[in-house]
């Protein structure tokens, strides 16, 4: 399975990403670089988190204008499976293939530490590997991660099961305690209504290996393997 | 015509002035005047500490690296490359830009070394919390930090924030940066005779004209605007910038190359040329500037952040152009590296400096007076009897929690990204900072310490000290001490009561890293720490590395599981001199500084690192500030998974109760283990000589301490935990 992975000037964790598809997943995968357009030649590509072009206006704001993001709105409308991670989930937002906005979080502060997340589907490309209603242990690092849907948006997640990822405690609880960000109804990740684009502001890839601190990440990237494989 | 009150205006001293005629034979013109006054100034010269800075151990255990703009170590086929510098002055005036730049300062310093960035520390040093301006430079500096270091994609893993008055009037802002590289990959900085001089990064502005000869090189004075000299940051162009310096380093054609950091370009023209020992040919017409009308010398001593000089093979310009352009960064050919050892300098076809790189050298060094202060032997006494003995130590235990030098820190670094680049293992919140490297089965862990308190009771065996809670700090996590990178921030220089610390302290630092085989391979000297409020304490901040050897046996300082032995091992001592036991609960700052055997430290040393080698202990933490309870406390609470009890039962109290529990005796660490590896861990101790004893053990859900069946302490872990991470936020809020 080929993987893309889009580099903004700005991105920082496409590094990240890369090392873990190549070294940890064994899958071939390359960047592209932001001034690019590319076709079917990527089985999934990654939109990585980061400051793209700085973030200096709103996050996503910029970087959703880039030919590669061109290429993705088609690789995307056809169905390829597509993961926005943090700044990444910021742009799928700001170019229309997810719904709803970011604001900044609710206690004004970047935020970086391990948070948990509840598994809410798993009949997803993301989370098929999932166990019902699992929990997660998986860092967040944003300054803007506080999710915003009106409430018809909300409803329409809702009865999709677009909601994929919830803030919850170690044990599955959700609570405003455990939302870290104020974001709404506690979101951490949603889908498009078809399901193939998944945007989430924690970061899988930095909790894929033994010698971090969590392995739950890897979960995401081995489900992406797996339904390729269940599907085909 | 130059005149006193321009060459004084730019920090120049009438003797350095004449030698500059001397040099030159004739007056300078204003932009030599300008590039002199900068490269004579402390910040860059080192006239002050060159002399003492030479006795500094060039050589370590480990094969070290000294290069022109920072320093390392190799382990295998890998350099790994580091450095610490402060941004103290900038700073004070906007704490903001002063700390961002100081972040992307040092960041340039690692990269332009051709290694990727891949963790900051930060050594903060503020005045206390109960003053409003404390409060706003500590918002600000953090906010500098993270803003800088989490766009630029370096995550900010470790370091350490002390709050005391006498920092008042001068914070301190240290930051400190690694970076790893293939060994055959790393850049210098220097100039090669026929190579051409290509300026890349951000254009130039006249920002931070000034910084370091001005604004870095003398005391604050009173009333004083100093603001247009600090410098503004962009983390988005040192983003481009790193990704288009590794990936021009890379291809092979670059001769040297240096960031434009103090002094901009006048410092990396005459320094790159010295270091190679050539000349160079600059036209100014060709530096992309951001302001129209520029003054040749405003060009030259520009601060603008995010640009480097880099001298590259001839015919390559055109390669080299394409990659900055790529990321959206300027490159342009200034000129050429010359054989005949002249920096020459046109602008508008006139020639404006003419001067041998040679002379820009020759910074006068100046053996500075030093004498012991009048008031030392007052400081250093300290009546024990008179310090009464508190009843309720529980009590003295959560003041000491709570205290902003002693309770936790996350209010801080959970606001930076420590994660990214996915290497960090240990979070921030235990001793060190460890770092897998990939691609190897190896670690590194870093640290950064110094207490200055004891500096100042005693300089020599405060560097020494803070030296040995380094290199302890990096054997709790499981590694090895390997170098040091140092910050030496010291009030003015020209004072001999205060020069006298700065001299103590670099002979005690020089002697602990001699004595544990580490070497110093780069640092920083800030002098002119003082303000109408006096000085700073002496602060020789110390940035240790160290080297994990199998990444599977890292340790942490938490206790991981109930019902395992708590080893103490080292011994209690009454040292409460400077301890802040003594200043929290008693208000006093005096003594003498805790008592420090180097061959005990080093047998401690040896003993943890055989133990987490050898796969015995859970966990390792040392004791410092708070001391001996207040470093259990600490190992209950640091597993974020599950915090854990302890009951410690079996301590002796042949000391009085509240000094076995609170003073600061080093040499200490604290293990935990399971209850069968205790016979094997305590052969290890006694072959090395090491004071060990089993203190109690782990479980249970409150933290008690016993004399025999006398219960000393006995605090729940709730209200354990939420002052200990709670605390800090508490006294930012409570009085903002």
């Amino acid at each position: 399975m080929k993987f893309g992975v889009i580099v903004f000037p700005g991105s920082n964790c496409d590094h990240d990403c890369f090392h873990v598809v190549k070294n940890v997943l064994g899958q071939p995968v390359e960047y592209i670089w932001h001034d690019d357009i590319f076709g079917g030649e990527f089985d999934c590509i990654i939109v990585p988190g980061g400051f793209s072009y700085g973030d200096y206006l709103r996050t996503g704001a910029i970087a959703r204008f880039s030919p590669a993001v061109n290429s993705l709105i088609d690789f995307a409308n056809s169905g390829g499976p597509v993961i926005g991670i943090c700044n990444g989930f910021q742009i799928l937002l700001e170019s229309g293939l997810l719904k709803g906005a970011m604001l900044r979080n609710t206690n004004m502060h970047f935020i970086c530490k391990y948070v948990y997340i509840r598994v809410e589907n798993i009949d997803t490309p993301f989370t098929n590997l999932c166990k019902p209603n699992q929990v997660l242990k998986i860092p967040i690092a944003h300054n803007e991660g506080n999710y915003y849907i009106d409430e018809v948006g909300l409803k329409d997640l809702k009865s999709n099961n677009q909601i994929v990822f919830r803030y919850s405690s170690k044990e599955g609880q959700i609570a405003d305690k455990y939302n870290p960000n104020g974001a709404k109804d506690f979101i951490a990740g949603i889908t498009n209504s078809k399901g193939n684009v998944l945007g989430l502001m924690p970061h899988p890839e930095r909790c894929s290996e033994d010698v971090l601190n969590s392995t739950d990440g890897l979960l995401i990237f081995k489900s992406i393997l797996n339904w390729t494989k269940v599907k085909t | 015509m130059i005149t006193q009150e321009m060459y004084e205006g730019l920090g120049l001293k009438e003797s350095e002035y004449k030698r500059i005629l001397e040099l030159l034979g004739r007056q300078p013109t204003l932009t030599e005047l300008a590039m002199f006054s900068v490269e004579w100034s402390e910040h860059c010269g080192y006239c002050r500490s060159r002399r003492w800075l030479k006795i500094l151990p060039k050589t370590g255990k480990f094969k070290s690296l000294v290069g022109e703009d920072s320093g390392g170590i190799i382990v295998d086929d890998i350099a790994i490359i580091f450095k610490a510098e402060s941004h103290n002055h900038p700073s004070q005036v906007e704490p903001k830009q002063g700390a961002a730049t100081g972040v992307g300062g040092i960041i340039r310093d690692i990269f332009t070394a051709g290694a990727r960035p891949i963790a900051s520390l930060d050594s903060l040093r503020f005045g206390t919390l109960d003053e409003p301006y404390s409060r706003y430079l500590l918002k600000g500096v953090v906010d500098g930090i993270q803003f800088y270091g989490n766009c630029v994609g370096v995550p900010t893993v470790g370091g350490e924030v002390y709050f005391n008055k006498r920092y008042s009037g001068n914070c301190l802002v240290n930051v400190m940066c690694i970076g790893v590289a293939p060994k055959d990959k790393l850049a210098r900085a220097k100039a090669v005779a026929g190579g051409i001089i290509m300026y890349v990064g951000s254009s130039t502005g006249k920002d931070g004209i000034g910084g370091c000869s001005v604004l870095a090189s003398a005391e604050f004075a009173e009333g004083e605007e100093k603001r247009p000299t600090v410098q503004i940051g962009d983390p988005f162009t040192e983003k481009c910038l790193i990704e288009a310096t590794l990936e021009t380093i890379s291809t092979g054609h670059v001769l040297g190359i240096k960031d434009m950091g103090a002094a901009g370009l006048t410092c990396s023209i005459s320094e790159m040329a010295q270091a190679g020992g050539t000349g160079m040919d600059i036209d100014l017409d060709k530096v992309p500037t951001r302001e129209r009308e520029m003054q040749p010398w405003e060009i030259m001593m520009s601060e603008s952040q995010e640009r480097m000089l880099v001298c590259i093979k001839e015919g390559k310009e055109e390669e080299i152009e394409k990659i900055f352009s790529k990321w959206g960064l300027n490159a342009a050919v200034l000129g050429k590296a010359t054989i005949d050892g002249i920096v020459r300098i046109k602008a508008k076809n006139e020639v404006v400096a003419e001067i041998k790189a040679d002379f820009l050298a020759e910074a006068p060094l100046y053996e500075m007076p030093h004498k012991k202060p009048d008031y030392q032997d007052e400081l250093n006494y300290l009546d024990l009897d008179k310090i009464v003995q508190p009843r309720n130590l529980g009590e003295v235990l959560i003041k000491l929690l709570s205290s902003p030098n002693i309770t936790n820190k996350n209010w801080i670094y959970h606001q930076y990204d420590h994660m990214v680049q996915v290497n960090t293992m240990v979070l921030p919140g235990s001793d060190a900072a460890v770092l897998r490297i990939k691609g190897t089965n190896k670690a590194i862990a870093a640290t950064t310490d110094c207490n200055a308190k004891y500096c100042e009771l005693n300089p020599l065996r405060g560097a020494q000290i803070a030296i040995a809670e380094a290199a302890r700090n990096l054997v709790c996590s499981g590694a090895e001490p390997a170098a040091v990178t140092d910050c030496l921030n010291f009030a003015n220089p020209e004072k001999p009561q205060r020069y006298w610390y700065f001299k103590n302290c670099v002979e005690g630092i020089t002697e602990a890293c001699q004595f544990f085989g580490v070497s110093v391979v780069s640092g920083n000297v800030s002098f002119y720490n003082e303000s109408p409020l006096g000085a700073i304490l002496p602060t020789p901040m110390i940035g240790m590395i160290g080297i994990v050897s199998d990444i599977k046996k890292v340790c942490t300082q938490g206790f991981k599981n109930e019902n395992e032995a708590i080893i103490l091992l080292g011994k209690n001592l009454p040292d409460i001199g400077g301890s802040e036991y003594l200043e929290v609960i008693h208000n006093q700052f005096k003594g003498q500084a805790p008592y420090l055997d180097l061959s005990q430290e080093k047998a401690l040393h040896d003993t943890v690192l055989k133990v987490i080698k050898d796969g015995l202990v859970q966990s390792a933490h040392d004791c410092s500030e708070g001391g001996l309870a207040a470093a259990l406390a600490e190992c209950c609470l640091s597993n974020s998974e599950k915090i854990t009890g302890a009951l410690i039962d079996n301590l002796d109290f042949d000391i009085r109760k509240d000094f076995v529990l609170f003073a600061e005796s080093q040499s200490r660490v604290i293990l935990s283990a399971s209850f069968e590896n205790v016979p094997k861990i305590k052969e290890i101790a006694g072959n090395n000589t090491v004071p060990f004893k089993v203190i109690g053990k782990t479980g249970g859900d409150s933290l008690k301490i016993l004399d025999n069946d006398k219960e000393l302490i006995n605090l729940k872990l709730d209200k354990l935990k939420s002052v200990w991470y709670e605390s800090l936020e508490e006294s930012l809020n409570s009085s903002s």
